[in-house]
């Protein structure tokens, strides 16, 4: 399903999202002006560098957006409500049960302190009624089952550090997903783990999507997993979406000079001996960022016309891109 | 827990032991002063009598056949008999042990209840005019002398105010028989409620000036652990799952951040357990410190000795219970 399937309205809508940083040397905007869509039963990768404001834009969908850092502004519309003018009560039931979050280290993000199923039970206790029509226990044993725990009554019992990454990694998707998300936002979920365990993860993510009827969106740096897995793209760059449309599309045609040169980074075996062609220079400081094309400075391509604040230009298709000449054209 | 770790810790108690036995021993027996003179006092004993009394406390022997000898005898549970007491030195210590031990367990109760409260909110209102109060609260707190604040305490409540008794463990019309030797404990097992209120009320201003030195670096430990757990991914992801803010809290957070906590509430009840001499002099509580200070004032070398060996000893045990306790708190860490 992609955003150019007719009048489909989206289950997670973003626009015009502010999410900034106070810090020592200045205002950071780590997301500036971010409009996405997420469509009801997609899989969408978010891909970008350290620091492009992937991660901060759908902790702000949650509100978990930390002290230094605030939202500014914006809108975030889920599901027929808007998140941002919630009460924070009426945006811890949201969390959890209707929007999941995960994270990239699981021996991290779980507790140390705390058995896997206080850890299970506890999400699906805060969300179920007390008169549930199944007893938490139970969810929680099936939820275990299905992303793969074996002997889960006896895992239940046991600490984070008794498990190896990969399965922590799946604990924490059984968490997540305990209550039946409508939408996972998975950050980075594969990126602490080895290669071969990554494959694994990810095709349990999807094979629980489809039988969950979930929507996922995908934050990675690793472009390769979005080509694999996601239906659709979102690239941000330095707290901006630089490029959206279908996967397919817009690998095999970037119209972003930074999607071509994400693109281009990526080491194929494949093609063996080619040359891997690195983005030249840096993700700039977001202080006091000039109203200008945030990539000029390492563009390949920039002219005079990318010294003004560049707006999304519709590419048709469903792809859209932030470029003054979008794949190259003039 | 392993055996194995029990055993190793009872036979790191071997060294400890003869360690401390024997630098007590050189202490005392460098240290001027003839408890047979002591003893006479200004009787007009003649040169016979002195020299009988001290073969008969065993002090005409050369140090290191006294010391082997104590070390023989103590290994048989025998301390020996107290000069000044004139009774078995394991006798006054049991008498006096419990008071110490009451006195600790009301200190550490009070700093406890106060410093992880605070702490938390400190930590959680980081930055705050209730964070900030809170610091410098426990700045003057750690550096507090105990006996100077014991000492304003008495003028303050005792003598000026009249509220509270100046020194003691309870008023003589409401001795109780003894039990575990612990008046609070003692008096609530025998339902002398009239008991346990009038030796709440003597205990409270030492326990006070104990607990607040303690509660105040308490504070600062809880404090800072609970900060820095507070930015784990653990807690953002317990928060992503809805849960609620006292849940994330006390459950998520204060379980990992009380780690420290208890690591330094051990270590100081060891301390405490040793008996605290100026807080218990201030306040005339009749502790275990108290009776060893009596003892090398009036060069009681047994009393002395097995005194500090019975201090050697608690606060090895109470480690080991802290290591313990460390365990339950941390699932990591197995012993």
């Amino acid at each position: 399903m992609t955003a150019s399937a007719a009048p489909v309205e989206p289950l997670l809508s973003i626009r015009d999202l502010e999410a900034h940083f106070q810090t020592q040397v200045g205002l950071v905007k780590a997301v500036d002006g971010v409009d996405i869509d997420i469509f009801p039963g997609e899989c969408a990768g978010v891909v970008g560098e350290s620091g492009s404001g992937k991660s901060v834009t759908f902790l702000s969908v949650l509100g978990l957006v930390r002290p230094p850092g605030w939202i500014a502004g914006g809108s975030i519309r889920f599901d027929g409500r808007e998140l941002t003018a919630l009460t924070r009560r009426e945006l811890r039931r949201v969390r959890g049960k209707e929007i999941a979050m995960t994270f990239q280290d699981a021996l991290t993000s779980l507790n140390p302190a705390l058995t896997v199923g206080s850890q299970i039970l506890e999400v699906l206790r805060e969300h179920t009624p007390a008169d549930g029509a199944r007893p938490a226990e139970a969810q929680a044993l099936e939820m275990l089952s299905l992303v793969g725990i074996p002997e889960p009554a006896i895992r239940m019992r046991q600490y984070p550090h008794e498990f190896s990454g990969g399965m922590r990694q799946r604990i924490m998707i059984a968490i997540a997903l305990a209550c039946r998300p409508k939408l996972l936002i998975a950050d980075e979920p594969t990126s602490a783990l080895d290669v071969t365990i990554q494959a694994q993860v990810l095709d349990l993510l999807m094979a629980l999507r489809h039988r969950l009827g979930m929507t996922v969106v995908l934050i990675t740096h690793d472009l390769g997993l979005v080509a694999e897995y996601c239906t659709r793209v979102i690239v941000m760059y330095a707290g901006q979406v630089v490029e959206q449309g279908p996967t397919r599309s817009v690998i095999d045609d970037p119209a972003h000079p930074y999607t071509r040169g994400l693109i281009g980074s990526i080491p194929r075996l494949s093609r063996l001996g080619e040359k891997i062609r690195p983005i030249e220079g840096q993700v700039p400081e977001l202080v006091r960022l000039a109203d200008e094309c945030r990539f000029r400075a390492r563009c390949p391509v920039a002219e005079a016309r990318c010294g003004a604040r560049i707006p999304m230009s519709d590419l048709g298709g469903g792809r859209e891109a932030r470029c003054v000449r979008p794949g190259g054209r003039r | 827990m392993r055996l194995g770790f029990v055993v190793e810790r009872l036979l790191q108690l071997v060294p400890v032991l003869l360690g401390v036995s024997l630098v007590v021993f050189l202490m005392i027996t460098l240290t001027p002063g003839d408890p047979v003179e002591i003893m006479l006092g200004n009787e007009r004993a003649t040169p016979e009598q002195a020299e009988s009394l001290r073969r008969e406390m065993g002090l005409d022997l050369p140090p290191h056949e006294r010391f082997v000898k104590f070390v023989r005898n103590a290994l048989t549970g025998n301390f020996g008999r107290s000069f000044f007491h004139r009774r078995p030195v394991a006798e006054v210590i049991a008498e006096r042990l419990p008071a110490t031990m009451e006195l600790t367990i009301v200190s550490m109760l009070i700093a406890l209840a106060l410093s992880i409260p605070l702490g938390v909110l400190a930590a959680v209102k980081r930055g705050s005019i209730l964070d900030r109060i809170a610091t410098v609260a426990s700045l003057i707190g750690v550096s507090m002398p105990g006996f100077w604040l014991g000492i304003m305490l008495i003028l303050l409540f005792a003598v000026h105010l009249g509220w509270m008794p100046v020194s003691g463990r309870v008023d003589f019309s409401h001795e109780v028989p003894r039990i575990t030797g612990m008046i609070l404990l003692d008096s609530l097992i025998q339902g002398r409620v009239d008991t346990f209120l009038d030796a709440l009320h003597h205990i409270i201003m030492p326990a006070v000036t104990l607990g607040l030195a303690m509660a105040a670096l308490l504070m600062r430990v809880t404090r800072a652990s609970m900060i820095e757990v507070l930015q784990q991914d653990y807690i953002l992801f317990a928060e992503a799952k809805g849960l609620g803010r006292a849940r994330l809290l006390m459950r998520h957070a204060l379980k990992n951040a009380l780690i420290p906590t208890v690591t330094v509430a051990a270590l100081e009840t060891g301390y405490l357990l040793g008996g605290n001499t100026i807080v218990e002099t201030v306040f005339g509580w009749p502790g275990l410190a108290r009776v060893i200070v009596e003892g090398i004032f009036s060069r009681d070398y047994p009393l002395v000795q097995a005194g500090v060996l019975v201090i050697a000893v608690i606060y090895v045990s109470v480690n080991f219970l802290a290591d313990v306790l460390y365990t339950l708190l941390n699932p990591r860490v197995k012993l």
